[in-house]
This record gives structure tokens, C-alpha cells and sequence, in this order.
């Protein structure tokens, strides 16, 4: 996509990214910026799935699991510690680590595709069981109740890092979620041009042929996979500085099934599409709550079964497709069938 | 002694169940290949079908046992023509759409519903076992789930349909080659997996509250145990149950229902790692 | 590409009022002549049922107020969001009321859970909060008020009752959050109190359908009766399977929630007869104000309305409260309303006196020990204004008014 030797595809969202990083704050309330805050972190969750699922071709269902263990990572290593930066840094480790463990387990036991959705929901559902039973005053870690269905009410809050008296203000935690979900998505757009990234895309194209050709399809979508919770991780400890609170939702079939409707409205193997849908759809459900006519469900619902039967490839390719013809990142030939012979082989 | 038995009957109560949740699920994965996530939804709209049947003064039997099959059937046979025939073969999205599906389900429900449980009053009353006493619902929910389990085998086993429907899921091309209209027996396959979806909802419905979003704590237990089981429905479902539901139940009296669903889901996590295509994807092959 | 990311980002009232959707409720800041409330209950998802009538009697309570003059001269207009018994929800809507609508109260909240999401953000933006649904108690915060009951209130009644006329053993059942776990602690104290013992506590998350290795064990346990501390949809499966299994005749059966969901109107009379329960409110109460009530209520929202519980009556009588102590200020202004409130009010509610204590901003009022009978709760007993005594013994907001937590109150 380039015109007059310029790359559009790197400078238009970069210019759109940068102009509301710093030209929301003058123009929103407190009240908008608030929200804006919300949508830059669910954009997070949203590109964290659109990378494993759109461009590592790994469908997790409990994409939830990793969110959620961002979130409670932090709250309780920040009531614990009190100071905010290694929380931080824990809430990000935590679920990078637990993605690395269940991804070796799944991708190094060679469990097929759909195995690897069932696998990926029990985690989120053994994860929301547990933590939504824990209510009694007997489970804590440290100083912090895990809270069961309540969950933990009062989280604190960041602060500048080594700085414990200098708490962010919702206008700081503004400039922090908007300015890591440019660096995120660039930072993919860049790990997508290695020669990693192209090797997982390679395995969501054709896995046999990449290991023909000699790479360990295996790792690579480890990798993939591990990246992908620790980007959800970063999300939730996000999620937890805006509202204060985490709770046993945070693993939800609820919130995953979110994720995964944002990513395919937006179109799944884009990075921009997601976003897209991330906040269209956050702004809906808000929406929805101030009208008592259409149930919150059957939108949802409706809107999962339209895109899936009439618009699979979700919104942005299809205008992409439509305003310039022709696209420039490596993107999946989305939701073709496997050939019958194939699959009636693998019986 | 009597105590013993009670736990029998409650171990052997836990797996019954497990199966009829499961059948309606494992008749429409084992032999189409279909992932239906709005299973449990199915299940919740046979329990409406009881509970309205049994409002308009229709015998409590017939509204448990006649009205939810052929009611969800139908409406299995308009979803399958609407939404699942465009998808055939491709598994990843006929499972969002069936997601898509059930959301829209619970939504609609709750607009005719309201969420407020509804329920069906119990057939058959307790009986004693030593000093203590048992319910006879659950031990007609045991019999019954046998029953059932025994007319499927029979009638994919024995039947013309049956015949039809195996070799259809066997090899489409070749059934319609030789003049079967594929069609049909997919649609009436699918219709067949709702209307058991039905009957299991109808079934449970004197035992538990029926609200528009109880479908969710059915669709996990019987998703995981089709995939544990396999693609041999009927086998898949009875060994995987047999497995899980001993296991849960094991450590629901051990210690609480909530430690008894993570051990479940545990043994089926450590179960798809042993054994990555299901139980029968190893033993029993070939069987039905 | 670039306009349409930022529109949509900027997603403010601009895109709303574009937004192809109905919008009944118009958001804007008041005009001079009115005063904002906004309701925020679940009016979907699992608590819709209970949210529902809350926000109805809210309704009631307000048109009622409108019609007869006003509050000050001004008519109370309302703004209704939906929580969707979703914390992430009822937070921005806790955000929205506060700094966009800049309502002067919020009503609302029902799970404690959302209760303790919103109250931090009111706090923040300093907006008066009503808490009405009873709850575990030890909230203890200037700026929110809890209108409901407390254990120490009606459990201790409840379980006194039990001991008294059921006999020494019990066994507990409860929802397993913090509202089951800390009511299932007030139980076994108040038990002991009445040289009681509780054989067994079982704790069950909202889902679980299958009692049947439950009924088992509170038979090898043999208890005189069973106190259910359970919400959501397993109450239901519980009695029933209870009752299927004969133990209803054997085994006595008290609630501190039966009835709250409308539970008694699908159970058959024989697997409710006999539970006994003890509110702040059913409508079988038998006083002028409640006949009064009961007449508007119907006329306004038919005949057909399910019984209403102590919820949607806590809802109720917290905007009556709230309008008493506007009067009494002059003024809606926050801080006045609060001293208004911890001067003390004292309301004829349909409930009988209703009181508030402004030591603890919670309240004082007579609560009504009930046993169901042909799914109607006949009262036994009525206990004259029984304080917050749970509350009170950690919480003294005149001595201590930058305080601002809920405590977890020490049983023993």
C-alpha cells in the first residue's frame, strides 16, 4: 500500500494513533476519556487474540483464562506489595507463564485444532469454578481474600513506578492504556515481518509443509500462543487500574466469547479490524443497558450469527478490499473449507 | 449399609444424566461432525416446552416425556435448514455460529420468559432404603437414560433411517451416488440430536429450575464428555460418562460439588492429552 | 480509515444521538426545576427478575412524590441504566451517573459484589449512594446509605425461632459468595447463642442443579431443620428435590432469601408449606400504610404482579427516606442530605417504622417472622424495631467520618 514510495499502511494508523494519544484529553469529559480508557485496553485483548487466532491460526476459546489471570496476578501482588511496578511486571509474567505451560501441553501433544479450543475453555472454566468458590475467609494469598464471586473490591491503583505516593489520575492512566496499545499493535505489526512471524503464519497456512521445510511448527506456535496470554495479561492488570475491582467474570465463557466476537466482526488475520470491533462493540453493550427493548443477548447473538453465515471475514478486509483493492499484510485466505478428501482422511 | 446405597444410586444418578445430556450433542458431533454450542440452549427450550405443556393441564408424562422432543425437534429441523446446512464441514464455524445461536436463544427466552425459574412439579414421590430416604424421580431418570441410550442404538442400529443416516455420515458423495437424498437425512440427523436435546430437558425439568441461562452449566459437562468419548456416539458418550461422572461425583462426596466439576474437568483435560481424538478415537473402533 | 476510527473512538454523545437505536431515556443534566436520580439495577441477566420490580417500586415511589407537588418545588426525574448483572457495566454506569448525568443520588446495585464496584467510584466523584437489598452488613461510608436488613436484624430472629421450637441441631446451606459465607457464620453464632449446634455447612455455587449427594449427608447428619441460604436459580431444584425426597415431613426448613425470587409461586403449596422466613416486609402485613401501598401499586402496575418481597420494598422505602431528608435540608445538595440523614428520620412505611440510625447510615425497623402456608407467608411473630446491631458494633461513622470500608464483622 504504497503511494509516492510513502508505506500508508504504517503512517496512517501511526497519525491516527498519535492524534487521539494527545488530542482526546483536550476535546473529551473526564466521563468520555474514562470510556476511551476502557476501549484501549479491550483493543489490547482484542489484538492479543486477533494474533494467536488470526495469524497463528490457533482458535482458543478461553481466551479469558489469561485475562483474568493478569487481573488477579496484579490485585493481589499490589495489596501484597503495595508498590505498583513489580505487580505489573507480575501480571504480565503470570499469564505468559501459564500460557507457555498449557501450550506445551497442547502443541508438544500434537492435539488437534478443535482439541485445542476444548482445551483452552476447560482451562477458563476450571479457573472460573475455582476462583469463584474461594468466598471463605480460609483462602487468601498474603494479605489479599481472593474474594470467590465477589471478587476484590478497592484494588489499588498504579503508581509512577518506584513512586508509591505518585498514584496515576484517570487522565495519566489514559496516556498509559492508549500509548501501550499503539506500542502493542506496532510492536505485532513488526514481530509479523520477522522471519518468526512468517513462520507462523506459514503453520496456520499449511503445518505439514512448514515442517517439510524444516521448522518446528510446534514451537513456533508456542510462541505464538505465549505472546498472545501475556498480551491478555497485560490487558486485565489494565482492566483492574480502571475499575478498581477484578472479579471471577474476568473468566467468563462471557469474556471470552467477547473476544472472540470483536475479532470476528472485525476480521479475523487483521490487527486493525479487531480494535475496530473491540470498541464498537464495547460501545454497544453500554448502549444497550440505557434502552430496556433488545435484550443485551439476542444482539450479541444475532450479530456473532450474521458475521459467521453473511460477512466471515468481518468488517475491515471487507472495506479495505473495497477502498484500496488490494491489501497489504499477509493475511488468511479466511474460513475456506479444508478439502472433503482431507477430512474425511483424518476419520 | 443403607448409606452405601444411597451413594450408589447417587454415583449411578450423576453418570444417567450425564449420558442424556449428552446424547442429543454426541448424535449430531459423532455422526455429522457438527459442534453444537447451543446444546445446553436446546435442552433449556425443551424444559419451557414441559413447563408450558404442563400450564395448559396436559398430563405431566406426556408434558415431560412427548412434548420437548418433538417441540425442540422442529425447531432443529428450522436451525439446521437456516444457519448449520451452510456450514457443513467446516467445524470452527459452525461452532461460533451455534454460539451466536445459543446467545440468541437465551436472548429471546428472556424476552418472552422473563428470568424468573420456572419449573415442573415432581411425578413420583420418595421411597426408604434403611433409615434413610431416595428420590424415585432419580431412579426413573436412571432407567429412562438406559432406555433411551438402548431405542438410539436400536434405531441407527436396525432401522432403514439408521442405515441411511451411518452410511450418509460415512461417505456423503457416495450415499448420494446411490440415490440417497443427503439432504434429507442431514436435516432429519440434526432434528434427531435436538429432539434428544428436548427430551433430556424435559426429563430434568421436575428436578431442576429452569431459567433461560441455565443452558450454560449443562453445555460444558456435555461438550467435554462427547469430546472424551469420541467419534463413536453412543459408545463415546457411555465410557466417557462412566469415567467422568464417577470421577466428579467421587469428589463431590469427598469434599463439595464444586471441587467434584473441577476434578471432571481435570480427568477430561488429562483425558484429551492421553488420548487426543476421545476415548474411541483408541478403543472400541468401529463401534456405533 | 482515519475518519471512521476516530468517530467511532470518540464514541461520546455525538455517535449516541446518531446510534440507529431507540433512546427512551434522553441523558442530559437537569434542568433548574429538577432534581436527577438515577436507578441503576440489573434489569437483565440473573438478577433481572428481582431488578425489575426494584426499579418499579423506585418508579412508584417517585410519581408518587412528582404528583403530589414535588420535592422543594422541583420534580425528581429519573435515569434508568441497566447493570446487566454485569460488574464491568455497572461500573461505567456508576461513571456515567456521576460525571455526566451529575445526578444528586444513585439508587441501586443488588449483588453486594456490584454494590462494592460502584460505591469506590461514587465515592470518588462524590454522589450521594442509596444501598437498597439486604446484605451481610459492615458497610461503613459517608456517602452511602443501606436501607435493607442485616443478619443481626432477621437471622437472629430466624435462627432463635429454629432453636426454640424445632430443636437444638442444624444444618446450613448456603450460596457460596461472601453474602452466604458470612450470613452462614451469623447463623452458627446465633445458634450457639440459643445452645444450638450446627451439624453441617454446605456452600454451593449459583449453578449447581443436583442436590442429590447433599440430601444424602444432611440425612446421615439427621438434623432437626435446615436453614437455605441459597439464591439464584438453585433454590428452586434444592426444595424440590428436598421435598421429592420425602424429607420435607421429616426435617424442618428455614430461608433467609425464600420467597425473594418468587420461588413459592412455582413450587407446588405441599413442597412449600412450612418454611418459615423472616423479613422486613411481605405483603401479607397488615397495616394501613401497606393496604394503601399495595392499592397503588396495583392500580399502577396491574393486578397480576407477583408478591413483593423485602427487595423492591427496600427500594421503595430508600426514596422515601431520601425525600424526607431532602425536605428536611431544603435542599438536594449532597452534603445537606447526609447531615438531613444522620440527624435521624423517622418514616410510617408500609413495613411499619422505619427508622434511620445516622451512626452507622444504616436502618432501624420491625422485622416479621413468617411460615409459608399455601404459598402465603402467614406472620408468627413481629419484632418492633430492631437496630443494626452487626453493623454498629464496628462502625461509628459521627466518631470516625473519614471512615470507609466494609468491615468484616468478627462472629463469635
Amino acid at each position: 500500500m504504497k503511494i509516492a514510495g510513502i508505506r500508508l499502511d504504517l503512517i496512517v494508523p501511526g497519525v491516527c494513533g498519535l492524534a487521539l494519544l494527545f488530542g482526546l484529553p483536550i476535546f473529551l469529559d473526564l466521563f468520555s476519556l474514562l470510556q476511551v480508557t476502557l476501549y484501549a485496553i479491550m483493543a489490547i485483548l482484542a489484538l492479543s487474540l486477533a494474533f494467536i487466532w488470526g495469524y497463528g491460526g490457533i482458535l482458543c476459546l478461553g481466551h479469558s483464562a489469561f485475562f483474568g489471570l493478569g487481573a488477579y496476578a496484579y490485585a493481589i501482588a499490589v495489596i501484597n506489595i503495595g508498590e505498583s511496578t513489580a505487580p505489573f511486571l507480575i501480571a504480565i509474567l503470570v499469564p505468559t507463564l501459564a500460557a507457555a505451560a498449557v501450550g506445551y501441553f497442547m502443541f508438544y501433544g500434537r492435539i488437534s485444532d478443535v482439541y485445542v479450543g476444548v482445551m483452552t475453555l476447560t482451562l477458563a472454566l476450571i479457573l472460573f469454578n475455582v476462583v469463584n468458590s474461594t468466598s471463605g475467609a480460609q483462602y487468601h494469598i498474603g494479605k489479599a481474600p481472593i474474594g470467590g464471586y465477589n471478587g476484590l473490591p478497592n484494588v489499588p491503583g498504579l503508581n509512577v513506578p518506584f513512586d508509591p505516593d505518585n498514584s496515576l489520575d484517570p487522565g495519566d492512566m489514559y496516556y498509559l492504556c492508549m500509548g501501550l496499545l499503539i506500542v502493542v499493535y506496532f510492536g505485532l505489526r513488526w514481530l509479523l515481518t520477522t522471519r518468526f512471524g512468517r513462520v507462523a503464519v506459514a503453520i496456520r497456512e499449511n503445518e505439514k509443509r512448514v515442517e517439510f521445510i524444516g521448522y518446528d511448527s510446534r514451537l513456533h506456535k508456542l510462541a505464538t500462543f505465549t505472546i498472545g496470554g501475556g498480551l491478555a495479561g497485560l490487558a486485565g492488570c489494565l482492566f483492574v487500574n480502571w475499575g478498581a475491582y477484578v472479579s471471577p467474570t474476568t473468566f467468563s465463557m462471557m469474556q471470552s466469547a467477547q473476544v472472540i466476537i470483536w475479532v470476528l466482526v472485525g476480521g479475523v488475520g487483521t490487527l486493525f479490524g479487531p480494535m475496530i470491533g473491540a470498541v464498537a462493540l464495547s460501545w454497544l453493550t453500554v448502549e444497550v443497558g440505557s434502552q430496556q427493548l433488545i435484550d443485551a443477548n439476542l444482539l450479541f447473538g444475532a450479530i456473532l450469527l450474521v458475521f459467521v453465515l453473511l460477512v466471515p471475514r468481518g468488517i475491515m478486509p471487507v472495506l479495505i478490499d473495497r477502498v484500496w483493492g488490494r491489501i497489504s499484510l499477509p493475511r488468511r485466505p479466511v474460513f475456506t473449507a479444508p478439502p472433503v478428501a482431507a477430512r474425511e482422511g483424518k476419520r | 449399609m443403607a448409606y452405601a446405597t444411597i451413594v450408589g444410586i447417587e454415583v449411578v444418578y450423576a453418570i444417567a444424566t450425564l449420558i442424556l445430556v449428552s446424547l442429543g450433542l454426541a448424535i449430531i458431533f459423532g455422526m455429522m461432525r457438527v459442534i453444537n454450542l447451543a446444546h445446553g440452549e436446546f435442552l433449556v427450550m425443551g424444559g419451557y416446552a414441559a413447563t408450558i405443556a404442563v400450564h395448559h393441564g396436559v398430563n405431566v408424562w406426556i408434558a415431560i416425556l412427548i412434548v420437548p422432543p418433538i417441540a425442540v425437534g422442529l425447531i432443529g429441523l428450522v436451525v439446521e435448514r437456516a444457519v448449520i446446512r451452510f456450514l457443513y464441514g467446516r467445524m470452527v464455524e459452525t461452532m461460533l455460529a451455534s454460539w451466536g445461536l445459543s446467545l440468541l436463544i437465551v436472548g429471546l427466552l428472556t424476552t418472552i420468559f422473563g428470568s424468573s425459574t420456572e419449573g415442573v412439579p415432581m411425578p413420583l414421590s420418595g421411597f426408604t432404603i434403611g433409615a434413610y430416604q431416595a428420590s424415585g424421580y432419580n431412579v426413573f431418570v436412571i432407567a429412562f437414560s438406559l432406555l433411551t441410550l438402548g431405542a438410539v442404538y436400536v434405531l441407527l442400529r436396525f432401522t432403514r433411517l439408521g442405515l441411511l443416516a451411518r452410511g450418509t455420515m460415512q461417505n456423503a458423495a457416495m450415499a448420494a451416488a446411490l440415490g440417497v437424498d443427503t439432504t434429507k437425512v442431514y436435516a432429519v440427523t440434526f432434528a434427531l440430536g435436538a429432539a434428544l436435546a428436548g427430551l433430556a430437558g424435559g426429563v430434568l425439568a421436575p428436578v431442576a429450575g429452569i431459567v433461560p441461562t441455565s443452558g450454560g452449566s449443562y453445555i460444558g459437562q456435555a461438550f467435554i464428555t462427547v469430546l472424551g468419548g469420541g467419534a463413536a456416539a453412543l459408545t463415546g458418550v457411555t465410557s466417557a460418562a462412566l469415567l467422568f461422572g464417577s470421577v466428579g461425583q467421587a469428589a463431590t462426596f469427598a469434599t463439595n460439588p464444586v471441587f467434584g466439576s473441577v476434578a471432571l474437568l481435570l480427568a477430561a483435560v488429562v483425558l484429551i492429552r492421553i488420548l487426543p481424538n476421545g476415548i474411541t478415537g483408541r478403543y472400541f473402533k468401529g463401534w456405533l | 480509515m482515519k475518519l471512521s476510527r476516530r468517530s467511532l473512538m470518540k464514541s461520546g454523545a455525538a455517535a449516541a444521538l446518531t446510534a440507529a437505536l431507540p433512546m427512551p431515556f434522553v441523558k442530559s443534566v437537569a434542568a433548574a426545576d429538577e432534581i436527577v436520580m438515577a436507578s441503576l439495577y440489573d434489569l437483565s441477566g440473573a438478577f433481572q427478575e428481582v431488578g425489575k420490580q426494584m426499579n418499579d417500586t423506585l418508579t412508584l415511589a417517585v410519581e408518587d412524590i412528582n404528583a403530589s407537588g414535588g420535592l422543594i418545588g422541583k420534580k425528581i426525574k429519573v435515569v434508568t441504566y441497566d447493570l446487566q448483572s454485569n460488574l464491568q457495566v455497572s461500573a461505567q454506569y456508576a461513571q456515567q451517573a456521576a460525571l455526566r448525568d451529575k445526578v444528586a443520588v444513585v439508587h441501586g446495585g443488588i449483588s453486594s459484589a456490584s454494590r462494592e464496584v460502584m460505591r469506590p467510584i461514587l465515592d470518588k466523584y462524590k454522589t450521594l449512594y442509596f444501598y437498597d437489598t439486604p446484605y451481610e452488613g459492615g458497610v461503613c461510608d459517608r456517602n452511602t446509605f443501606c436501607v435493607s436488613t442485616t443478619p443481626s436484624q432477621t437471622v437472629a430472629k430466624l435462627i432463635s425461632h429454629a432453636c426454640k421450637t424445632w430443636g437444638k441441631k442444624g444444618y446450613i446451606l448456603a450460596a457460596d459468595y461472601n453474602y452466604g459465607q458470612i450470613t452462614s457464620d451469623w447463623v452458627k453464632k446465633f445458634a450457639h447463642d440459643e445452645g444450638g449446634e450446627i451439624l453441617g455447612t454446605e456452600f454451593f455455587p449459583f449453578d449447581v442443579t443436583n442436590f442429590g449427594s447433599t440430601l444424602a449427608k444432611i440425612q446421615a447428619a439427621a438434623p432437626d431443620w435446615v436453614v437455605t441460604v441459597l439464591v439464584g436459580g438453585t433454590p428452586l431444584a434444592f426444595y424440590r428435590q428436598f421435598a421429592a425426597a420425602g424429607l420435607n415431613k421429616k426435617i424442618h426448613v428455614c430461608s433467609t432469601t425464600f420467597g425473594s425470587g418468587n420461588e413459592q409461586a412455582v413450587l407446588t403449596s405441599s413442597e412449600s408449606d412450612g418454611i418459615v422466613v423472616c423479613y422486613n416486609y411481605m405483603e401479607t402485613i397488615d397495616n394501613a400504610q401497606n393496604a394503601d401501598f399495595l392499592k397503588r401499586f396495583h392500580k399502577r402496575f396491574g393486578d397480576n404482579y407477583p408478591p413483593l418481597s423485602e427487595l423492591p420494598m427496600s427500594s421503595y422505602q430508600g426514596v422515601q427516606m431520601w425525600a424526607a431528608a431532602v425536605r428536611k435540608a431544603g435542599s438536594a445538595d449532597r452534603m445537606k442530605v447526609i447531615q438531613a440523614l444522620e440527624g435521624g428520620i423517622s418514616l410510617e412505611m408500609p413495613s411499619g417504622k422505619f427508622a434511620m440510625d445516622g451512626i452507622t447510615h444504616h436502618c432501624t425497623m420491625d422485622v416479621h417472622l413468617a411460615e409459608y402456608k399455601d404459598k402465603v407467608p402467614k406472620i408468627i411473630e413481629t419484632f418492633a424495631q430492631q437496630p443494626p446491631s452487626d453493623t454498629a458494633a464496628v462502625c461509628n461513622l459521627t466518631k470516625n467520618p473519614n471512615d470507609n470500608q466494609q468491615y468484616v464483622i468478627k462472629v463469635n
